[in-house]
């Protein structure tokens, strides 16, 4: 009844092209906004911030990284996390070696370092496709990380290769309380999902979905094939690795370069699986999923047995945990392949006509 | 209906291409040429090496021998990208559009070649990259309005039915403003009212765009009708080229249509 868009019509294309069409969904970004900044930092405590917004906000722009290759240029890949490390141990050696350099533009050269390296490990992509492709990105998976560790140049010669990250410090201010990591935090993840968005509604986003759809075509109209694959694995290395150097400044502040293994990759993978393959808000959707429902799954079990006076066999709930997750992703994949994100836009749909069906 | 049409110079000579796949003969010394402004048919029997053709113009199969002079300029080795900025522009026999994308994206994709904006002007959604969107979607929205696809305009082409797909697809082709379109079998699988509206389309393309027109069409009732001359292949060689009721009355096409008895 709420979500209805009668009455609003559009008199110019800017107006029918701008990000959000719809009143109601501009109303319900700046509620969220507002929320996330003014609402969010009155109410959380400190374990809400470093267990569940920091890592959330983190891995959903990791998704986000991972869907612009994955959802919209349709190149499977599983070196998500070894892209994040490059990206932490980027950060900390340019925060380490050049002096006063700003955290901000450590930040972005550790996205440009992941977006060369991916750039490197995507040109197998030129000439293979799918599975085999997945099976080439596992290279970097496991070969990165091992780098990262065997050369102590990358981790300051530190004991197998932790990286430890330095105060956030912008111009003067320390970024030291949860409260002030998850405003930044926040800030640039908004702001590259604002990025993500925007090319994805205009020529290069176009240019993935049509390699991603049929790339015979797409070389027919006249989009260079290699080149937009490329910028793909560009892009979405750039977001990964900003991600990580978050994960290493914000979340952890200790990192180990095999913490960042292909069961993390598997990880992001899961959750733009869950959230929805070509999807901005699929990306956060997911992430939400797969780090709220072990928390939520571990409270939750830990309330039944408080119930019932069941003594667990230590190790349980972590099984318990892994059964429940394994068998949600099945349930997902089989009920609503295009995830969370899909749901959401039925949803969407039902309600413009409600209470009519059609 | 033809006074504004005028038949103009050589646009695209083929001159003795032969293509083979392995010990596949596709295309044995095959010669033709297309004039600007015409409506040119290729028919003949299935496997006959028609669609094969169409790939050696735009580059995506690239001819053992001869080659293809377009605009005057002889070419052995072209990569469709290049062709696509030289103006030739195609569909495809089974549809080839976008399945993930809405009808308006699919047709925006088409003017992707002439979009200037760096990735990061797109990122940021500034100044030139905005401008742009905004001056080729009012394009796009003409090729629209031409093709009367104004009601689907926003639905993903996965939902939409076969015909429409057809004509989503020649819109595309279309918002490339091509100086050569090739049309691989339009009307296939159209009912009567389809295909009469798609001929419409064709000739309207043709009329008012100055477009020239390369066609393969099996329905001979639409290929005499509308196109200007008509090229014949068989078992990839050319038996026949000429004007609709040449080829019509040609025995060597009748032969291959109806069968021979030996």
């Amino acid at each position: 009844m709420l979500y209805r868009e009668a009455g609003q019509f559009k008199t110019s294309y800017a107006a029918d092209q701008q990000l959000l069409p719809i009143r109601q969904d501009r109303v319900a970004l700046i509620v969220l906004l507002a929320i996330a900044y003014l609402a969010v930092p009155v109410v959380a405590n400190d374990y809400w911030f470093n267990a569940i917004l920091i890592p959330f906000l983190v891995f959903a722009l990791a998704a986000l990284g991972l869907n612009i290759l994955t959802g919209y240029a349709g190149q499977l890949s599983l070196g998500s996390a070894a892209f994040m490390a490059v990206g932490a141990v980027a950060a900390y050696n340019f925060e380490l070696r050049v002096p006063g350099m700003p955290l901000l533009a450590s930040f972005a050269l550790a996205g440009l370092c992941a977006a060369a390296v991916g750039v490197l490990f995507g040109l197998p992509s030129l000439r293979i496709k799918g599975f085999y492709l997945a099976v080439a990105t596992l290279a970097a998976q496991f070969f990165i990380p091992w780098l990262l560790v065997k050369v102590g140049w990358f981790s300051n010669y530190s004991s197998s290769g932790v990286i430890t990250a330095q105060p956030m410090q912008i111009v003067g201010y320390v970024f030291e309380q949860p409260v002030e990591k998850y405003l930044l935090v926040l800030t640039v993840v908004a702001l590259m999902a604002l990025a993500a968005k925007n090319m994805v509604r205009s020529a290069v986003g176009r240019s993935w979905m049509a390699v991603r759809d049929m790339d015979v075509a797409a070389a027919v109209i006249g989009i260079p094939i290699m080149r937009t694959k490329l910028v793909a694995f560009a892009v979405s290395s750039f977001y990964c690795g900003v991600a990580g150097a978050l994960y290493a400044y914000a979340y952890v502040g200790t990192v180990q370069p095999e913490d960042l293994n292909l069961d993390m990759s598997f990880r992001i993978l899961f959750m733009i699986i869950i959230g929805g393959i070509g999807s901005i808000l699929g990306s956060f959707l997911g992430a939400a999923f797969i780090t709220l429902l072990p928390i939520f799954l571990e409270s939750a079990l830990h309330a039944i047995t408080q119930q019932f006076g069941l003594d667990l066999v230590p190790g349980m709930t972590s099984m318990v945990q892994l059964l429940v997750f394994g068998g949600l992703i099945i349930f997902f994949l089989i009920v609503e392949p295009n995830g969370l994100a899909r749901l959401w836009q039925i949803t969407k749909e039902k309600l413009r006509l409600w209470p009519f069906p059609h | 209906m033809s006074s504004a049409r005028s038949i103009g110079e050589v646009l695209l000579a083929v001159e003795n291409v032969s293509l083979a796949f392995g010990g596949v003969k596709a295309l044995t010394d095959v010669s033709f040429d297309v004039r600007q402004g015409e409506i040119r048919a290729i028919i003949g029997p299935n496997g006959a090496g028609k669609s094969s053709m169409l790939n050696v113009v735009n580059g995506v199969y690239h001819p053992q021998q001869g080659a293809v002079r377009y605009r005057g300029e002889a070419r052995r080795q072209v990569d469709p990208h290049r062709a696509a900025r030289q103006g030739i522009a195609r569909t495809f026999q089974n549809i080839a559009l976008f399945k993930g994308m809405s009808v308006l994206d699919n047709i925006m994709t088409g003017r992707n070649l002439k979009m200037r904006a760096g990735l990061l002007e797109q990122a940021l959604w500034l100044g030139r990259s905005r401008r742009e969107e905004l001056a080729h979607r009012e394009q796009v929205e003409h090729i629209i309005d031409f093709l009367q696809i104004e009601h689907i305009r926003k639905t993903p082409v996965g939902r939409l039915p076969y015909g429409l797909q057809k004509r989503v697809e020649l819109a595309r082709a279309l918002a490339a403003e091509p100086v050569l379109l090739l049309l691989d079998e339009p009307m296939a699988g159209m009912n009567v009212e389809e295909k009469q509206d798609m001929c419409r389309f064709i000739l309207d393309v043709n009329e008012e765009f100055g477009t020239t027109i390369v066609l393969i069409e099996h329905d001979m009732g639409v290929v005499m009708d509308i196109s200007d001359r008509i090229v014949v292949l068989e078992y990839g060689r050319k038996i026949a080229d000429g004007l609709p009721d040449e080829v019509r009355n040609d025995s060597k096409v009748i032969d291959a249509y109806l069968g021979v008895s030996h």
